[in-house]
């Protein structure tokens, strides 16, 4: 990334953000009053401390360049796969057609994105390993549940892996109204994911303060239409604002960060309705707070492809 | 320092956590006997150990197993310091135990798979008497039971390739033998002990 005074205000703003959000964290220990609310209140504290390192993780792979956040984003990918298959009635059977699809298909994808190939990124998973894997699977003989089996294997590898690419493919995107050249696609990376995330954390603050009526309690119970509302529409409008780090005009921008926002939302229920069938709160246990990689990442999967798209179709030259 | 790399390699691609949740990882002397499903579950399970348990643990393994080849020798005496038992044409000079008590009255401290040979996952075999004669003969050892979970799915038996999936080891609470227990009893209660921590109960 070329670091010139957008970069810096970007930057500046999250530290700022964190700042205030780590000080309110300690303030807020400072009175409790209730041993239940001390609980919500340290699990606020832990967020906001890996909240730190995410950040911290993220910024420096988009200052390094385009390299590492291929890699950076290949490895959530493996880690989201490791969760989501961790959790799924595999067999047997399935074990050779799960190796491919870790060590095989998965940097083969990233490379595609690297490289960058469009034209096969675009296909790679959905034809050439939709139709690969269930053969391979087919080999091994084993029949029992096969369809479920071959279902799960498919949707974990577009989840995680499909899905997810096309946030470090904005990377490959060339604008025809660029304002910073180069550097248009990791800004447009930024934008996506500061508001994809920030909705997530917004709803999360909205729901907390005002949630009254739940909005899908069979879902996830944590969830209130307060909670969504507020959470989209304000990151939302932080979309628009930040219209000058992207190629959009300002509603543009802001009309972008509303389906990025939704979809969003739509993943983290969609997701929410695995693990209830799974039995389970989280993913996993890797990230202090929040659960697993994919308790993260789960809307950025929903909103990541289609606002790739979007943004090719309509605005690159 | 090549057995510390090891473990992290291991601990890495597993994810394995360590859940003490019935003991703490203490420097006692103890036997660590926990479900066997698959050719890894000694290496998880050492591999779960803070670094100055592992330098004290030795795993039981099959000697006809890691003496077949150059490298499985030199990972088993030099990396893991396996004890060697023979599973075949056992004698009274060649006695699994001896081995074991012999480990033990170094100080060291073993990792025991008491079913003898592996199962499906889910499913925990009758316990061999091995376990309980250890307990007798040496009464001042703590037996702490262990799950390992999810770890058939990383290598199944047959499979070469290990897949990344996420593994986590649980410690139970330590069992000592009762002055008037015997030797079912003590063997159904050890047993119990692994099948609770990991959830599983006889239908």
């Amino acid at each position: 990334m070329h670091f010139d005074r957008s970069v810096f205000i970007l930057f500046g703003s999250v530290a700022g953000l964190l700042t205030i959000a780590t000080i309110i964290g300690w303030l807020l220990r400072l009175r409790i009053t209730s041993e239940g609310s001390g609980k919500v209140i340290d699990n606020l504290n832990a967020r906001i401390r890996a909240w730190w390192w995410m950040v911290v993780i993220f910024l420096t792979a988009l200052s390094l360049g385009r390299h590492v956040v291929t890699i950076l984003f290949a490895l959530l990918s493996f880690l989201s796969l490791r969760e989501f298959v961790t959790l799924s009635p595999t067999a047997r059977g399935d074990h050779r057609a799960l190796t491919w699809a870790f060590f095989i298909i998965l940097p083969a994808q990233y490379w595609l994105v690297y490289t960058p190939w469009y034209g096969m990124f675009a296909i790679f998973v959905p034809v050439y390993a939709f139709l690969f894997l269930p053969i391979r699977q087919a080999l091994a003989g084993e029949t029992k549940h096969f369809l479920m089996r071959t279902a799960v294997v498919q949707w974990a590898l577009m989840i995680c892996v499909y899905c997810l690419s096309h946030a470090p493919a904005l990377l490959m995107l060339q604008f025809a109204t660029g304002r910073h050249g180069i550097d248009d696609g990791a800004l447009l990376l930024f934008f996506l994911v500061a508001v994809v995330e920030l909705s997530d954390v917004l709803q999360y603050v909205w729901g907390k303060l005002f949630g009254r009526h739940k909005i899908a309690p069979i879902l996830s119970p944590s969830k209130t239409w307060e909670g969504f509302l507020g959470g989209v529409l304000s990151a939302s409008a932080v979309g628009a604002a930040l219209w000058w780090i992207t190629p959009f005009a300002w509603w543009q921008a802001g009309l972008l960060a509303l389906i990025a926002t939704l979809l969003g939302f739509c993943g983290g229920l969609v997701m929410s309705a695995i693990k209830r069938d799974r039995g389970v709160k989280d993913w996993g246990a890797l990230i202090e707070g929040h659960g697993g990689i994919l308790d993260r990442l789960d809307s950025l999967c929903f909103a990541a492809p289609v606002f790739f798209h979007l943004t090719r179709y309509f605005f690159t030259a | 320092m090549k057995g510390q790399s090891l473990a992290t390699m291991v601990r890495l691609f597993t994810g394995a956590q360590a859940r003490w949740s019935g003991c703490g990882p203490e420097t006692r002397q103890r036997v660590y006997f926990a479900n066997h499903t698959s050719n890894l579950d000694f290496v998880l399970l050492w591999a779960a150990l803070p670094r100055h348990l592992r330098a004290r643990t030795r795993p039981i393994a099959a000697h006809d197993y890691w003496t077949a080849a150059p490298h499985r020798q030199f990972l088993a005496e030099k990396i893991f310091r396996a004890v060697l038992i023979e599973r075949k044409n056992v004698t009274r000079s060649n006695n699994p135990l001896h081995h074991m008590l012999a480990a033990l009255d170094a100080q060291d401290s073993l990792i025991i798979f008491p079913e003898g040979g592996r199962n499906a996952e889910g499913n925990v075999g009758e316990f061999k008497s091995g376990i309980y004669h250890l307990a007798k003969e040496r009464r001042s050892v703590e037996f702490v039971p262990v799950w390992i979970d999810n770890l058939s799915r990383v290598l199944p038996k047959g499979e070469i390739l290990p897949l990344p999936l996420l593994c986590s080891v649980t410690f139970g609470a330590p069992l000592v033998l009762q002055e008037a227990e015997n030797k079912a009893a003590f063997l159904d209660r050890a047993r119990n002990a692994v099948m609770s921590l990991g959830g599983r109960h006889d239908e």
